[in-house]
């Protein structure tokens, strides 16, 4: 027997794993987003390859950079658990897809920096970096974050090639007029602000149309509803994520829109309209399911994703802006602590209040 | 039931892990008896409650079966000589214990014949009293076998008193790895079965409800088979899901009753037994047998040869392992030892440790089973919330120990933690939480002694400042009172003296004035 083996440390049980790991988790998630991510690139082309590897790369980069200045020790463990990567590639699905290279890394810093690691790193933020980043920028700089361009697949002619894609990435020159398309949430919201009603707007030929599969302008990854949904479906059945959280925010936006198209489809868009448009399918499965920034219990994740759902169907219809569910996010994480502090589940032998249940009387007496 | 299962999980009813149960090979090796060995080291301690007194001198020749430590106190159990031999000493032995710290010990020395004291069984235990049982249960030194070793005949006494309505037999072994319950099921079905009525008639419980895991089949086919005649014994296949053989969770499955937080299994109407131990009580009844042998399952990558071995009371595990066929390799590869369960069983920190009352399992890990990691920090995935079988919110009570806020820990439920594992089971970040909440129930539990001890000091410092006062009260009182009578006395005495005076000096003066 070696003498190492004799002086163990005292561990306590178990002294079995069931084999999961924070890196197994984002793998999972990463690969998730994989179908896709490849759907964008092959949409939009080169520009869109280009800034999901910058996005990614500075994310990555500040990562370490926060842990190097924080003096932590395990910045290579840190950055192999995947966590900086998701969430540099959630951020880069949220932006348009020829948004110009200094969005990305000013994308990076706000998600990772000021997200993330000024609240202590991984599983401390309160807000979900991504949606962090997304709003910051939004806000900060609207013109490039609202300017979508019509998806051109790579076989198409008029598709940059390479150096073009690698120039208009670099450049941030404006685009054409041409190449450039309001999405439908946007083009609704500008025409029923001028007054014109819906029925009409979306009876005119220029309309952005509504697809399954994207075939729009939108956000670089989250136009193709049915490729985030497969997804979606991937993670809930490898279990990474439950189905209260997305079932929740799809109900929060379906419910009322169905309701509001019911009584008014002039001015309420119907419910199919909202659940392919904009970031809801991503939101849902993605986004509103962050492990750190939601509930921890099945019945707060339903509060949660409903609250979630609701909102964005609130901003969308009666807010400012086309789109809501980086607001919406970003409120309930706020709510996050509270759904916790309120909604546990039940200790066996105890009542909801925590107080242990009575004795029953024996029988007979 | 797996669709059943399927929609369960869905809905989030899902709680406890579903561990690699690792049974096999182990499982279905035929049950191999070990020899007595040469030395047996036997803890005063091997049950819960307060430990044995010795009863024997050093040198003493003792029989195999004979009591050698007495049981003291309400909740304790006797000791008796696993084989014929004699006394060698009585000392500090490794305890089977992480700490490795060293426990009182009697060491018998086998004397190689192994001959029986004179046994007086019971042909008709029903014949016999509960009280009686009871009484004899105790004699005989048995515990719990499940691995709790809680005094087997204080839950048969105190079930018959609290007219208990149902008797559960856990037969669940829900720890991965071990087999000993399940070998015994399948090898000693009938046995089990009359050892049941035996405590159905000790309790005054109606019915027993067995209840065995659904991956042990030819378990659950030999009860039933043995128990097909008995009418109130019924066997009760259970899904198989860790922590089943856990009290409340197998009271909760099989009665549908939930035991309150505050109160005990009794409260309900409930006695929970391991199988293994029906067997002991039965021999203790039938055939007046002390407990002096166990069956220990000893597994693990590292074990050569995995199996359930029938070995006497205070074998060390190291001969245990040796008989059952050593370790591969001869250690290299070994990462961790561990008596009892991979859930919840004691990493030793070498084999020379002796197996007790309680011990179900001796286990030799490689690295990759124990997967030993730095801990990650904590992302909040909630799978330690969806696997904790009691409804707690591990990750929620971790944060606040780690601040040293225990009683919101408290708050959050952590006396109703059962130690289980599920939740650093599951951990994504392998964070140690069962360590967390063994730390603060320790820091608590000194917590309250100091309080008690401070309370008694202070209590004590009272006595005494009031003892004191009252002492000094008196003393005053005493001295104002000799004082008092001094003055008293002293006038009295002057008045006397004048009175004394005034008669002798009266004539002067009256003669003066005369």
């Amino acid at each position: 027997m070696m003498p190492v083996t004799l002086v163990a440390q005292p561990v306590a049980s178990p002294h079995a794993h069931g084999g999961n790991s924070v890196r197994r988790t984002m793998i999972r998630v990463q690969a998730a987003l994989v179908p896709a991510t490849l759907y964008g690139f092959w949409l939009y082309g080169w520009p869109s390859f280009f800034l999901w590897c910058l996005t990614l790369g500075a994310c990555l980069g500040f990562e370490a950079l926060s842990l190097k200045l924080a003096g932590n020790t395990r910045i290579r463990a840190s950055l192999l658990d995947g966590s900086a990567a998701l969430t540099g590639w959630l951020l880069a699905m949220t932006l348009p897809p020829w948004a110009p290279w200094w969005v990305a890394v000013l994308g990076g810093f706000i998600a990772i920096v000021i997200g993330k690691q000024v609240f202590g790193g991984l599983g401390q933020n309160v807000f979900n970096p991504a949606m962090v980043a997304r709003v910051a920028l939004l806000v900060s700089f609207p013109l490039p974050l609202t300017q979508w361009v019509q998806p051109l697949p790579m076989i198409h002619l008029p598709a940059p090639d390479l150096v073009e894609g690698l120039r208009i990435f670099l450049t941030s020159l404006p685009l054409p007029d041409a190449m450039t398309s309001a999405t439908l949430l946007g083009h609704s919201k500008t025409e029923l602000s001028r007054g014109v009603d819906l029925l009409q707007v979306l009876a005119a030929s220029q309309t952005p149309a509504l697809s399954w599969l994207g075939m729009r302008a939108g956000s670089f990854g989250e136009s193709a509803a049915v490729l985030i949904f497969a997804g979606g479906l991937y993670l809930l059945i490898t279990r990474v994520i439950s189905w209260h959280t997305p079932l929740a925010v799809l109900a929060g936006v379906a419910i009322p829109a169905a309701i509001g198209h019911a009584i008014d489809p002039g001015r309420y868009l119907s419910v199919e309209a909202h659940v392919l448009s904009g970031a809801l399918m991503l939101g849902a499965f993605f986004i509103a399911t962050d492990y750190v920034t939601s509930p921890n219990t099945g019945s707060g994740q339903i509060v949660f994703g409903l609250g979630v759902g609701f909102l964005t169907w609130i901003i969308r219809t009666v807010g400012g802006y086309p789109e809501g569910m980086a607001f919406a996010v970003l409120l309930m994480n706020s709510l996050t602590p509270v759904i916790d502090r309120f909604i546990k589940p039940r200790i066996l032998g105890r009542d909801r209040k925590g107080r242990p249940l009575d004795v029953p009387e024996p029988e007979g007496t | 039931m797996g669709f059943m299962n399927l929609f369960k999980q869905l809905l989030g009813d899902d709680w406890g892990v579903h561990p690699d149960d690792h049974k096999g090979p182990a499982a279905d090796q035929p049950l191999r008896v070990m020899p007595v060995p040469a030395r047996l080291y036997l803890p005063l301690q091997q049950h819960l409650g307060s430990a044995a007194r010795p009863c024997v001198l050093v040198g003493q020749q003792v029989k195999k079966g004979e009591l050698i430590a007495e049981a003291q106190g309400m909740v304790s159990a006797p000791l008796h000589a696993p084989t014929s031999g004699t006394i060698t000493a009585v000392t500090e032995i490794t305890a089977p214990h992480p700490s490795g710290l060293s426990l009182p010990a009697i060491i018998l020395e086998a004397d190689g014949s192994d001959t029986w004291i004179d046994l007086s069984g019971c042909e008709d235990p029903f014949a016999l009293t509960p009280m009686e049982i009871g009484k004899r249960v105790a004699a005989a030194g048995v515990v719990g076998l499940g691995g709790a070793a809680f005094p087997s005949a204080v839950k048969l006494t105190g079930a018959s008193r609290a007219k208990v309505t149902t008797l559960v037999m856990n037969g669940g072994e829900c720890e991965p790895y071990l087999s000993c319950d399940d070998r015994q099921m399948r090898d000693q079905a009938a046995g089990i079965v009359d050892g049941i009525r035996i405590m159905l008639h000790a309790t005054g419980a109606t019915e027993a409800l067995v209840g065995i895991e659904d991956n042990k089949p030819e378990a659950i086919a030999a009860m039933q088979a043995a128990a097909a005649g008995v009418a109130n014994v019924r066997i009760c296949p259970v899904p198989a899901r860790y922590p089943m053989g856990s009290e409340k969770q197998l009271i909760h499955v099989l009665t549908g009753k939930e035991v309150p937080a505050d109160g005990r299994a009794f409260d309900i109407g409930v006695v929970v037994h391991n199988v293994g131990t029906a067997l002991a009580m039965r021999a203790a009844i039938r055939e007046g047998k002390p407990l002096i042998s166990r069956i220990v399952t000893v597994n693990g990558a590292c074990a050569a040869q995995p199996g359930n071995i029938e070995v006497r009371i205070g074998t060390l595990a190291e001969e245990v392992i040796a008989f059952a066929g050593g370790i591969k390799g001869d250690g290299i590869g070994l990462a961790r030892r561990v008596m009892g369960g991979p859930m919840m069983g004691m990493q030793i920190p070498h084999w020379r440790v002796p197996v007790v009352k309680g011990t179900s399992g001796i286990l030799a890990f490689n690295a990759t089973e124990v997967a030993e990691q730095s801990p990650d920090p904590c992302i909040r995935c909630g799978s330690c919330v969806k696997a904790c079988p009691m409804g707690l919110l591990p990750l929620e009570m971790s944060a606040r120990i780690r601040n040293e806020a225990f009683d919101e820990a408290i708050g959050l439920g952590l006396k109703d933690c059962i130690a289980c594992g599920c939740c650093a089971y599951v951990c994504p970040s392998k964070i140690p939480l069962v360590q967390y909440f063994v730390h603060a129930k320790g820091e608590l539990a000194a917590q309250d002694r100091a309080k008690l001890r401070n309370d008694a000091t202070k209590k004590l410092a009272q006595q005494r400042q009031e003892r004191l006062d009252r002492e000094a009260r008196e003393k005053a009182e005493a001295a104002a009172k000799r004082k008092a009578e001094r003055e008293a006395a002293a006038a009295a005495k002057a008045a006397a003296e004048a009175a004394k005076a005034a008669a002798t000096v009266n004539p002067e003066t009256q003669g003066e004035s005369a």
